[in-house]
């Protein structure tokens, strides 16, 4: 395979692969993330994009097993040089202490500063993330924090020290449609004042299309297709990312029924021979069937498929004919 | 309108003090989409369980199929119950995990005393094929079924009850996008064929705007449109 050119990166990611059991559930992925970039990481459940965004904070579950190379070692430095914004507000913070306290005590982990100094610290940056009257609210719990609140005082939490590397893991997932806009819209202003680069694990493509400079897109554990996110999203290269965006409802042709891909995505340890996606692939041939696709570069952006240049565009069409009568989801698995 | 499935009038659900669903109206006619959309907290679920009797309103009228529902005792309430059925966001949750996927489906059927040991497993194969599931997943437990297909199994479950509306409190929220328009496609079918009502609740927009006929817009228990 052809990696990126090292000399931009920020933190490269080199042959990952992480087991369960000797189940491979991420599959030999290289990727880098570059100084002051929006990256966001999509695929289906999963597709190993969660875990990967772990690795690179070395907040894998114990019993993984991994190998490849995650340099430089940033998750040495956690909360200092590289910091988690979680899915879960609430599970971020601790509930018997005030949440000021909890920003000064991140402040102090990783520089001498004075308690005075520390408190003031976290003050302004409960400010800057639009807490109101922040010195009361510093004094506060995390249950009396509304749930938006909340959230972006875990966005304080993660940019106080100015991180390298900020990874949002599903930021927005359980948030309605207004939270969501207003915690994108805090994450990207302060992921700009600190200049950290962002890591965005979602399966939200509006968010992608809003905030993201670049897009990595992952199955079964494998990189499917890399690169500048409006180019990706504007003009999917693999049939997979051509087949998640059609099934979105934004983009969806008149009439009731939504382009679907037919089947579920492969349990790890069930592979089949060849391309993971190919079950489920409408221009899957032979050669798909024997080999695995290796990332090859393909107009500026990295896509693993025997077939991308058969790919019309746009492809709707290809997953229009596809009826949960014909087969979605009724493989015995 | 004589003709709606389901008329809601001036409905008011309250808990202790709060005020969550406050005089809320809308109407759904047979084969019709009414989604109700708005942010967390703004008593889309209170309104629905309402409409349900899961929850008794505290006051205002639930008109289902021509009969007012909040008037009458559980009694009464009780076979027209199956006609309106929910489909709830949590798939596994909504399953027992204890029971076969094929013994959920006909649940449903033997408390109806609609059961029979010669037709029943046939209506139970069925059901599964109708939401597009293989019936030989009805030997399976919700947990070895993914999230869309579990879906699916909640879905013929409903379907058990031969519905003339359906609650669908969320039901594609947690499903990745390619399952979700499988799903969604799943209930346009069954609509179409079925003439069901649906009832649907989502805070998706562009998932409302692609799938309801008509949207009810709440804001702090009260209807600001639609």
């Amino acid at each position: 395979m052809e990696p990126e050119k090292r000399s931009e990166a920020l933190l490269s990611v080199r042959e990952l692969r992480i087991a369960f059991d000797g189940v491979e559930t991420v599959r030999g992925l290289s990727f880098d993330v570059r100084p002051r970039e929006v990256l966001a990481i999509v695929g289906e459940s999963g597709a190993g994009k969660s875990l990967t965004a772990r690795a690179l904070l070395g907040m894998l579950p114990r019993d993984a097993t991994t190998s490849g190379t995650i340099r430089p070692d940033l998750a040495a430095h956690r909360g200092r040089r590289i910091s988690l914004v979680p899915q879960d507000a609430l599970s971020a913070l601790s509930p018997v202490h005030p949440v000021g306290d909890q920003l000064a005590a991140a402040v102090r982990s990783v520089s001498g500063v004075s308690r005075k100094e520390a408190r003031a610290r976290a003050v302004a940056a409960l400010d800057r993330v639009g807490i109101p009257d922040a010195a009361r609210k510093a004094r506060a719990y995390p249950h009396e924090y509304s749930g938006g609140m909340r959230q972006r005082a875990v966005i304080a939490m993660a940019t106080i020290n100015e991180p390298d590397v900020v990874v949002a893991d599903e930021p927005t997932t359980a948030l309605d449609e207004e939270r969501r806009d207003q915690v994108l819209r805090v994450l990207a202003e302060q992921r700009e004042a600190v200049g950290a680069a962002l890591v965005l694990v979602t399966h939200d493509m509006d968010a992608v299309r809003e905030h993201a400079d670049r897009v990595l897109v992952m199955y079964a554990g494998h990189l499917t297709e890399l690169g500048p996110a409006d180019e990706v999203l504007g003009r999917p290269r693999a049939p997979y990312t051509a087949g998640l965006l059609a099934s979105l409802p934004q983009h969806a042709p008149p009439g009731r029924r939504l382009p679907a891909l037919r089947g579920t995505p492969p349990a790890p340890g069930a592979l089949p021979p060849g391309c993971a996606f190919a079950p489920r692939c409408p221009l899957a041939a032979d050669v798909c069937r024997a080999a695995e696709p290796e990332p090859q570069q393909v107009e500026g952006r990295l896509v693993a498929c025997h077939r991308w240049a058969e790919l019309p565009h746009p492809a709707t069409e290809l997953f229009q004919e596809q009826t949960a009568e014909e087969g979605e989801e009724r493989q015995p698995a | 309108m004589s003709d709606a499935l389901l008329e809601v009038r001036d409905l008011v659900v309250r808990y202790g003090e709060v005020t969550a669903v406050d005089r809320v109206s809308f109407s759904l006619a047979a084969g019709e989409t009414l989604a109700l959309d708005g942010p967390s907290g703004c008593g889309k679920s209170s309104t629905a369980l309402a409409v349900l009797q899961l929850r008794r309103p505290s006051s205002g009228e639930v008109v289902f199929e021509g009969r007012e529902l909040t008037a009458l005792p559980e009694r009464e309430l009780r076979p027209l119950r199956p006609r309106m059925q929910p489909v709830f966001q949590d798939p596994y949750g909504s399953l027992s995990p204890r029971h076969r996927i094929r013994d959920a489906v006909a649940e449903p059927l033997k408390v109806q005393g609609r059961w029979s040991s010669t037709e029943g497993p046939a209506r139970v194969a069925e059901l599964l094929d109708r939401v597009g599931l293989d019936p030989s997943y009805g030997d399976r437990h919700p947990h070895e079924l993914s999230g869309g297909q579990c879906q699916r199994a909640g879905i013929a479950r409903a379907l058990a009850s031969e519905p003339r509306l359906l609650v669908l409190d969320e039901p594609v929220s947690s499903l990745d996008p390619s399952v979700r328009a499988g799903v969604l496609n799943l209930l346009a079918d069954l609509q179409d064929d079925l003439g069901l009502g649906y009832l649907f609740i989502c805070h998706d927009r562009a998932v409302v705007r692609h799938f309801a006929d008509r949207v009810v817009e709440m804001r702090d228990g009260r209807v600001i449109s639609g």
